[in-house]
This record gives C-alpha cells, sequence and structure tokens, in this order.
C-alpha cells in the first residue's frame, strides 16, 4: 500500500471535512447524474461511502445504490452491497423490502458463496422484518442433506440471530431434534455453530432439546480425551477445540446434572479431568496456551457451581481458584475472585471459600487495578458470614479511607449492609456506621443513616449508646453533615438518657446541635428544628432557649419556607400546647415495622440483583419507603401505608372510635399542626388497628369477616378465575341508628393502579340501622402487583363522622390456577428457574402450631398445586402453579421446609419474575 | 457477543461490529465511552472489566485495541482468544497485519470476521477453513480490478 498521494490531506480536522464533503457531493452528483452507473462505479462509490462512514461521519444516501449492488452478478459487487446493508442499515422499511428480495433470491441461488453471505447479511442485521421473512426458510436450509457445511454454519448462527431478535416468529418443529444431532457431525466447524444455536434454544425450550445432553457429554468426552494433536486445525495452541468445550459446558449448563448414571458418570470424568490438566505442567510457555486451557477450566468450574451437586468437585474446584489468586496473570487473579463469589454461596464450598480469606484481604490491599480490588470486595462481602463479619467489616472500613472514588458508595452500602445483618452486639453496628460517615460521609446514601435510625429506634438496648456515642462523634470540630443528621435525630429522640451526665446535660447538647445548624443545608436544618421542639417536650429547662431561636428572625422570616413554615408551626406549639399535648405529639417514635433494609435493596438496584449474594435469610422484601423518616410529610399528602398523622390521632378531631394509628412522628410536625389547629375530617384515615392481621387472613381463603367495631361489620365473599375476580363485600349497620352519607372507595396507589383494575358501583349513602348493604367489585389483574387496594369508609353516625380504612385482601396469589407436575418435571423446571433473581427465599420462625394438615390445607388455599412426593424429604412441600394477568402468565415453584425442632420453616419461591417471588413469599410467610 | 470495536491509541474507531440491535446515537455514545474508558487503563492492568451490565473484554496489538462486549454468562479467557485469534487470521491474510492494512482493507477485515463469528458467536475456529473461504472468494474477483479504493482517498491518510 503505498502511503502518499496526489491530494495530501490537509493537516487538521477541517481540512478533513471539508475534504470529505467535497467527496460526498462529487459522489451524490454521481448517484444523481443522468448517465446510468455501471456495477463497477456503482461499487467503487458505495465503498467510498462506506469508508467515509468508518472514518467516523454521517452517511444520509447511498443505500439504494447499495440494494441494487446485492442483486448484480458479480460477486465483488455484491459483496460489497451487503457490507454497506450490514454495517449501516437503515430501519427504512421500504429498502427493507428490497434488501430481503435480494436475500430472498440468494438464499434460492443454490450457490454457496451468495447464500453465505444473504445469511451473514441476515445475521449483522437480524431486524423483526428480517425475521418475519426468513426464521421459516433457514431452518429448512440448516437440516437439509444436501447443504453444504460452511452453509450450515451461518445458517445456524443465523437461526440464532432471529431467535434472539424475534423469539416468536421462530417455530419449533421437526427441525429441532434433527439440529440437535448435528452435535455428532463430522464437522466440528459445524458443531460449533449448531452448539451455540442449541444453547439459545434449549433456555427457552428446555424440554425441546434435553436429548442435547447426553450428546453434549459424549461430545465433550472425545474433545477432552483426545491428544492434543487429534483435531489437527481446530486444536488451538495444543488445546484441543476450546470454543467448542466451553460451548458444551455451557449447553450443560442449561440442565440439571443428568439423571442417567452412565451419562452423569462420563460428565464427572469429564470435568475430573479438565480438573487434573490444570495441575500438568503448561504444553507451551505462550499466553494463548493457558488462556484457551483456563477458559475450559473456568467453564467446567461454572458447570460445577451450576450442578452445585458434587461436594468434591465443588471443593476441589474452590482449591484450584485458590491457586488462582496468587496467580502472577492479573487476569487469573480476577477471574478467580470473581468465580470465588459464586462458590461462596454453595453450602458445599463456603467453608473452603472462607479460608483464603486472608489472599483475599491482601489483595485488597496490594491489588494495582481497580477492577481486580472490586472483585475482591465482592468477594468478601460474598463470604462474609458471622465469624468473620468483624474482620471482614474491619478491613473494608480500612480499604475504604484508600479507596478509589468510583466504589466508595458500593463499600460503603456492602459494610451497612454486613454491620446490619451479622451484629450481635448493635454497639459494634452502632460504632460502625458512625465510622463510615466518619471516613465517607459523602457516599453515605440517605439510605443507610435512615437505616441506622430504624435500628436504633428499634433496639432499646442500643439507644443510650447511641445517644452517647453521636453526642461524642459530634465534638469534633468538623463533622460530616450526615453525622449531624443522625447526631440530631438520636439525641431528638434519646438524648434524655445521657442528658443525667452534667457533661451532656440538655443545655449542652442543644448548644452542640446548634453550633453546627448553620453551616448545615435546609433539609438537615428542617431535621434539627424537629430536634429541638423534641427538646423542648424532653427538657422542660430548655424550652426558653429554645423558643429563643424559634423566635429569631433568621428562623421565622427565613427565605425557606419548609424552615419558616417549621419555625412558626413549633413556636406555636411549643405555647399553646400543654404538657400532656406536647408528649403525645412529640412521643418517642414508635418501632419501625420490620422489613428489608432498604440498604440492601439500594445495593441490589446499583449492582443488579444478580451480583448481590444472600447467604443467609435476609426477607427479601420490596425496597422500603423509611416511613415517617426525617423528611416531612404533610398530612394532605400522606399515604395509608404508612403511619401518618391524622385530626383522629390526637383525639382533638371527632368522636369515637378513633381508629389508633401509631403516634405521630415529630418529622410529620409540620403537617401535623395544620390537624391540631384545624378541624378539617375529610383525610382518609389510617389502617384500622388488627387490619393486618385481618388481611393475613384471607391470603389462603376467600370468605369471612375483614373488619368490625362497636358499628360496622364488613364482610368479604370472593372468587377468582384466572385473571378475573369478583368480590362482593357486605356492610352491616351494628347499630339501631341510620348510617348517614355511607361512602365506600376503593384507592388504589399510583403504583397499583396501571396493574389491577377494580370496577364497582357506588352504594346508596343511607344504611338503616340493623341492615346490611352489599357492593360488587369486579376485579381484573392486568399485571402482577405487590400492594392491596385500600377501602375507605366515610360516614355519619348521630352527628359524628366515622372515618375507617381497611387493606382490602385482593393478593396476587388470587390469580393462582395449580398445576400439576412429577417430581423430574419440577425439579427440572426448578433448576431452570436458578438466578439469583428469580428465587426468593426467607426463613422465619413458626408463629402458629407445625401441623402438617393446616400446612398444606393453607398451601393449598394459597393457590398452588400441593405436589406429593415431590420431594425426597416427605417433611417439606412443595407446589406449583401458574400467576395469571392480563400480560402475561408466570409460572411459580414454592418449598416450604419445616424445621420441627427450631420451630423454624425456610420457604423459597422460584418464578420467572422477581417481584412475583418477592411478593408469593412474602404472602405466603405470613401464613405459618 | 454483543459488540467488537477496533480503536487505535489515538481513539479512532477503526472497525466496529454490532450484534444487538441499537440506535446509531446509542452505538455513537457506547464507543466513546468504552473508548476512553479502556485507553485510561495502564497496561498492565487485567484484560477484563465491568462495564454498565456487560463485560468488556479488550486487549492491545501494537497500535490498535481490540475490544468485545459479552454477557454475564459469558467466558472472558475464551473471548480474550477470540481476539487472538482474529488477530491471527487477518495477520496470516495481510501477512504482518498493521492498522493501515485495517483502515484502508477494511472491507476485507468485515469479510474474515464474518467467516469467523457471526451473530455474536463463533461460526468456524478454524484459521484454514476461514481463510479458505476468504481466498474463494477473492478468486471470485474480477481480474480487471485492483483495489477498491480509489488513489484519491489516500490524500486522507496523513490526517491520521
Amino acid at each position: 500500500m503505498i502511503y502518499h498521494g496526489k491530494h495530501p490531506a490537509g493537516k487538521s480536522k477541517e481540512a478533513e471535512i471539508k475534504r470529505i464533503n467535497k467527496e460526498l457531493a462529487n459522489i451524490r452528483s454521481k448517484f444523481k447524474g443522468d448517465k446510468a452507473l455501471d456495477g463497477y462505479s456503482k461499487k467503487k462509490y458505495v465503498c467510498k461511502l462506506l469508508f467515509i462512514f468508518l472514518l467516523g461521519h454521517d452517511i444520509d444516501f447511498g443505500h439504494m445504490e447499495a440494494v441494487n449492488l446485492l442483486s448484480s452478478n458479480r460477486y465483488t459487487e455484491k459483496q460489497i452491497g451487503y457490507l454497506f446493508i450490514s454495517v449501516l442499515v437503515n430501519s427504512n422499511s421500504e429498502l427493507i423490502r428490497l434488501i430481503n428480495n435480494a436475500i430472498k433470491n440468494d438464499l434460492a441461488s443454490r450457490n454457496p458463496t451468495f447464500m453465505g453471505l444473504a445469511l451473514h447479511c441476515i445475521a449483522s442485521v437480524g431486524s423483526r422484518e428480517m425475521a418475519e421473512a426468513f426464521a421459516g426458510e433457514i431452518p429448512k436450509v440448516l437440516v437439509a442433506g444436501d447443504t453444504m457445511d460452511s452453509v450450515k454454519q451461518s445458517a445456524a448462527l443465523c437461526l440464532l440471530r432471529l431467535y434472539r431478535t424475534s423469539p416468536d416468529l421462530v417455530p419449533m418443529g421437526d427441525w429441532t431434534s434433527r439440529v440437535v444431532h448435528l452435535l455428532n457431525d463430522q464437522h466440528l466447524g459445524v458443531v460449533t455453530a449448531a452448539t451455540s444455536l442449541i444453547t439459545t434454544l434449549a433456555q427457552k425450550n428446555p424440554e425441546e432439546f434435553k436429548t442435547s445432553v447426553s450428546l453434549a457429554v459424549s461430545r465433550l468426552s472425545r474433545i477432552v480425551t483426545s491428544a492434543s494433536t487429534d483435531l489437527q486445525d481446530y486444536t488451538y495452541y495444543f488445546v484441543p477445540a476450546p470454543w467448542l468445550s466451553v460451548k458444551l459446558l455451557r449447553l450443560l449448563q442449561c440442565y440439571p446434572p443428568p439423571e442417567d448414571p452412565a451419562v452423569r458418570g462420563r460428565l464427572t470424568e469429564c470435568l475430573e479431568t479438565i480438573l487434573n490438566k490444570a495441575q500438568e505442567p503448561p504444553k507451551s510457555k505462550k499466553v494463548q496456551h493457558s488462556n484457551a486451557k483456563n477458559a475450559v477450566l473456568f467453564e467446567a468450574i461454572s458447570l460445577i457451581i451450576h450442578h452445585d451437586s458434587e461436594p468434591n468437585l465443588l471443593v476441589r474446584a474452590c482449591n484450584q481458584l485458590g491457586q488462582f489468586l496468587q496467580h502472577r496473570e492479573t487476569n487469573l487473579r480476577y477471574l478467580a475472585l470473581e468465580s470465588m463469589c459464586t462458590l461462596a454461596s454453595s453450602e458445599f464450598s463456603h467453608e473452603a471459600v472462607k479460608t483464603h480469606i486472608e489472599t483475599v484481604i491482601n489483595a485488597l490491599k496490594t491489588e494495582r487495578d481497580v477492577s481486580v480490588r472490586q472483585r475482591a470486595v465482592d468477594l468478601l462481602y460474598a463470604m462474609c458470614d458471622r465469624s468473620n463479619a468483624p474482620q471482614i467489616v474491619a478491613e473494608m472500613l480500612s480499604y475504604l479511607e484508600t479507596a478509589d472514588y468510583s466504589i466508595r458508595e458500593e463499600i460503603v452500602l456492602k459494610v451497612a449492609i454486613l454491620a446490619e445483618k451479622y451484629a450481635v452486639d448493635y454497639t459494634w453496628y452502632v460504632d460502625t456506621i458512625l465510622n463510615l460517615i466518619r471516613i465517607a460521609g459523602d457516599y453515605v446514601s440517605e439510605e443507610v443513616w435512615y437505616r441506622v435510625i430504624q435500628i436504633v429506634i428499634n433496639r432499646d438496648d442500643v439507644q443510650g449508646y447511641a445517644a452517647k456515642t453521636v453526642f461524642e462523634a459530634l465534638q469534633a470540630p468538623a463533622c460530616h453533615e450526615n453525622l449531624v443528621k443522625v447526631g440530631g435525630y438520636i439525641l431528638g429522640e434519646f438524648g434524655n438518657l445521657i442528658a443525667g451526665d452534667p457533661r451532656s446535660s440538655p443545655l449542652i447538647q442543644f448548644n452542640l446541635l446548634h453550633s453546627k445548624f448553620h453551616l448545615c443545608s435546609v433539609p438537615t436544618r428542617a431535621l434539627l428544628l424537629s430536634t429541638y421542639i423534641k427538646f423542648v417536650n424532653l427538657f422542660p429547662e430548655v424550652k426558653p432557649t429554645i423558643q429563643d431561636v424559634l423566635r429569631s428572625d433568621s428562623q421565622l422570616r427565613n427565605a425557606d419556607v419548609e424552615l419558616q413554615q417549621r419555625a412558626v408551626e413549633y413556636l406555636r406549639l411549643s405555647t399553646v400546647a400543654s404538657t400532656d399535648i406536647l408528649a403525645t405529639v412529640l412521643e418517642e417514635m414508635p418501632p419501625f415495622p420490620e422489613r428489608e433494609s432498604s440498604i440492601l435493596a439500594k445495593l441490589k438496584k446499583k449492582k443488579g440483583p444478580s451480583t448481590v449474594t444472600d447467604l443467609e435469610d435476609t426477607k427479601r422484601e420490596r425496597s422500603v419507603d423509611v416511613n415517617g423518616g426525617p423528611e416531612p410529610a404533610p398530612a394532605s399528602t400522606s399515604t395509608m401505608s404508612t403511619p401518618s398523622p391524622s385530626a383522629d390521632l390526637l383525639g382533638l378531631g371527632a368522636a369515637p372510635p378513633a381508629p389508633a394509628g401509631p403516634p405521630p412522628s415529630s418529622g410529620g410536625g409540620g403537617g401535623l399542626l395544620v390537624d391540631v389547629f384545624s378541624d378539617s375530617a375529610s383525610v382518609v384515615a389510617p389502617l384500622a388497628p388488627g387490619s393486618e392481621d385481618n388481611f393475613a387472613r384471607f391470603v389462603c381463603k376467600n370468605n369471612g369477616v375483614l373488619f368490625e367495631n362497636q358499628l360496622l361489620q364488613i364482610g368479604l365473599k370472593s372468587e377468582f378465575r384466572q385473571n378475573l375476580g369478583r368480590m362482593f363485600i357486605f356492610y352491616g349497620n351494628k347499630t339501631s341508628t341510620q348510617f348517614l352519607n355511607f361512602t365506600p372507595t376503593l384507592i388504589c396507589s399510583d403504583e397499583l393502579q396501571p396493574n389491577l383494575n377494580l370496577q364497582t358501583k357506588p352504594v346508596d349513602p343511607t344504611v338503616e340501622g340493623g341492615a346490611q348493604v352489599q357492593q360488587v367489585v369486579n376485579i381484573e389483574c392486568v399485571s402482577d402487583f405487590t400492594e392491596a387496594p385500600v377501602l375507605n369508609i366515610q360516614f355519619r353516625y348521630g352527628g359524628t363522622f366515622q372515618n375507617v380504612s381497611v387493606q382490602l385482601p385482593i393478593t396476587l396469589n388470587k390469580f393462582f390456577q395449580p398445576t400439576e407436575m412429577a417430581s423430574q418435571d419440577f425439579f427440572q423446571r426448578w433448576k431452570q428457574l436458578s438466578n439469583p433473581q428469580q428465587e426468593v427465599q426467607n426463613i422465619f420462625k413458626a408463629k402458629h402450631p407445625m401441623d402438617t394438615e393446616v400446612t398444606k390445607a393453607k398451601i393449598i388455599g394459597f393457590g398452588s398445586a400441593l405436589l406429593e412426593e415431590v420431594d425426597p424429604n416427605p417433611a417439606n412441600f412443595v407446589g406449583a402453579g401458574i400467576i395469571h394477568t392480563k400480560t402475561t402468565q408466570i409460572g411459580c415453584l414454592l418449598r416450604l421446609e419445616p424445621n420441627l425442632q427450631a420451630q423454624m420453616y425456610r420457604l423459597t419461591l422460584r418464578t420467572s419474575k422477581e417481584a412475583v417471588s418477592q411478593r408469593l413469599c412474602e404472602l405466603l410467610s405470613a401464613q405459618f | 457477543m454483543q459488540f467488537m470495536l477496533l480503536f487505535s491509541r489515538q481513539g479512532k474507531l477503526r472497525l466496529q461490529k454490532w450484534y444487538v440491535p441499537l440506535s446509531d446515537k446509542e452505538k455513537k455514545k457506547i464507543t466513546r465511552e468504552l473508548v476512553q474508558t479502556v485507553l485510561a487503563r495502564k497496561p498492565k492492568m487485567c484484560s477484563f472489566l465491568e462495564w454498565r451490565d456487560l463485560k468488556i473484554v479488550y486487549k492491545r496489538y501494537a497500535s490498535l485495541y481490540f475490544c468485545c462486549a459479552i454477557e454475564d454468562q459469558d467466558n472472558e479467557l475464551i473471548t480474550l482468544e477470540i481476539i487472538h485469534r482474529y488477530v491471527e487470521l487477518l495477520d496470516k491474510y495481510f501477512g504482518s497485519v498493521c492498522e493501515l492494512d485495517i483502515i484502508f482493507n477494511f472491507e476485507k477485515a468485515y469479510f474474515i470476521l464474518d467467516e469467523f463469528l457471526l451473530g455474536g458467536e463463533v461460526q468456524e475456529t478454524s484459521k484454514k477453513n476461514v481463510l479458505k473461504a476468504i481466498e474463494q472468494a477473492d478468486l471470485l474477483q474480477e481480474k480487471t480490478e485492483t483495489m477498491y479504493h480509489s488513489k484519491s482517498f489516500i490524500g486522507f491518510k496523513k490526517a491520521y
């Protein structure tokens, strides 16, 4: 190639663009010119356009000329036409039709070179239009007896690409069994291509391709036992057919361990041979040799982990990876760390993985590549359990001091989760989180500091310690704003626990907090104001000081509306309210309902569910809104799922029976006061007491009494079929007096609304004494959902306003259809749903006596089929069913393992959808 | 495999092959981001990195970076050898391949890649078979033709 030309390009970017525009203008004029271009020129200009495109410039013409080239009989013209289409495909449907026509002709040409070009083009573009046109045709080409090997290879991968784009357009049929037999083909290139295709198809249609398992095993066996020269050109740096081996091992990961003992034995032999070869001296010093050999080894280890059934192999795999942890190749250290993460979650190898802790910690300290250190953090997280948590958390904290900015937030989340999960001693937990804030305050997200507050509030034993520790931490002249938030909140709740010590008297506490006030952002200041009003209640002696602060212009006339409102309202509250009212309004926060750590949810969101391994019994529920968290929630917008302040709570609003919710939060103070001073009653009541329990009772049954007080009884009868249901609600007036303005309202949250359709008619606004009215609700499940709708009833009874809210027990499991299946099918499906995000597990204490018959009835009531003689352990219960929604059907498998001795259950749900597994597990767990 | 990119040390894209449908805008964004990320890495660092929900496998040969994006389940090491085998194929075809060969014979680079990888999967791993296919195609070329690019294009060379 010559390196000089007639037109030396300019030195600058502009010159290049100028030059290109000139050329583009030239080409455009050629294409538009009156003189028809011959094929050669057309090809030349199309090729130039491609070249310009590849230099990074946009090309918006020439497609038509390229399409014309497709029908040329000259190979090179055709070839350039196809290349242009592959690289620069335009979704212009007009052209697609023409392109498809050309492809069709070439496919029918029986000229293998032309067929190859056409297939390459389909595989490159892979659009839906192409799938529509060719998905029926290509399987025939693939399995026809007279098709040349190279065309077969292209056809297989072409079909694979179309299946990935439009699985619905690739019909399964007779051809599938013939494709499976390509695994036996003489030509290793054909086998390689076919294996890729089969793997992809088998993931979605395992039953159809089941026979591929034994064929794959025997093929693999022949490869791994072959001498390095047997396979000629398919041997790569002394490794026999590494690509094919990897693909076969990957295919086997679509299935559980083979049931046929002979096949299984042969596979185990293969895996052992691969592990043995890793110990042999290398046949070549070239990195290609070791890469190819180890590629096969890592894939074999993946299969061993996937089967998770041979302790011997698992431990050998772990030892092998242990060797790699100290290998001089960075790539191998990286992969070993990555692979060990999955091994850590197998019960057989968890302990073996733990023995490498020192090496991994060392990697965290010494690896020069951040992506390797990241893997080390992941592995430490995965291998953490109660025995090594203090060490691992300490190491992560010390690493955090110097960690790369890119991974700090993730480490913070991981430390926070581990500290919470494995805390035996909660003072350790509090120390750890405060350390986190000290070391990496900027990376401590809301979820983390909300969580420490939740935990402190829920655990009496740590409150005094927490107050003391935050007080001490706040002494630092410069502390992170997050510490001020945590400190403010905790002292506001539990400052009294340390107020006895003259060194932390109320006034000192207040002054300490207030010294940080002016340096903080508006949300933090708002939180501190709430702390101050809480101090007014806790420490009457500082009330005047606090009132002075609230009264100052910088508060009362603050430009920020939120701060101003708080100052005005808190000041007024502290002046007008009696001690009793103050004590009620500003009472200590009630315990938070136990839910999944919101931090874990955050980490999952950040990393994707698959990378967050859960070793133990972390409850996986939906992400938590930290209700009553320090952010204010005005009453007018308060939702019912959270304990929201309302008129009735203070007993200042109307009449009994007051739906007693939990006491209000300090954070809700802003909205709370609106209710103190107004008499508005149009707020939806918080959920009635006991509503949760009643709700849970309906998960496994359809009829019964949902709610009852002195005035009103609500009964339910409901029936469900597939994704539809109908619910009869009976409102009974238990008194002898009329209910007036009787208005039941169904409320679906914004999140629920699109997924659940409820239709009903209003009922008569007057309910006579002793009478019962009926309301029919038609239900349609559009898509899976988590929340339950709320039924709010408002009416007047003898001059008082009544307001009741209950959760309506329309739950996802109502749309179950039971499915019967044999043991073999069950476990096969079970294995297929083995991605971490498909499975949700909960281990929990039995709340009721552990009676087998009752449990069976509950599982059947839950809606799934109860499968007998499926689980090898007769004490376990397994069930299967399909959730019907309008948009989709979701297969669900469940397994409940009781442990009588410990009075515990382990419930595992596997479905194809994480949210569904989550919700069903949540619902069913509450039943036992 | 989701895509393969070849780019120079200066960040100039030399070849791109996408195996998943993406808009031009997305492709450009991905390319820009990845080129930056990979070029910022030091020579002795490991060849794999996590990027979005994909795994990136890359290797530098002289002035060119070869960079593949694979999915979570895919095998990193074998992908590294896919890159190497492709380099071997180019090398064998061009005889000691260099960046300029790929710039000016880009269509050959694409044809070789298509024979080797199709739809993101390995189609044929035998060096002999791939090169045989390319040679056969070359035989079909009309004798009257020389190179596809006219001399006027050579002028671009110096700009890079």
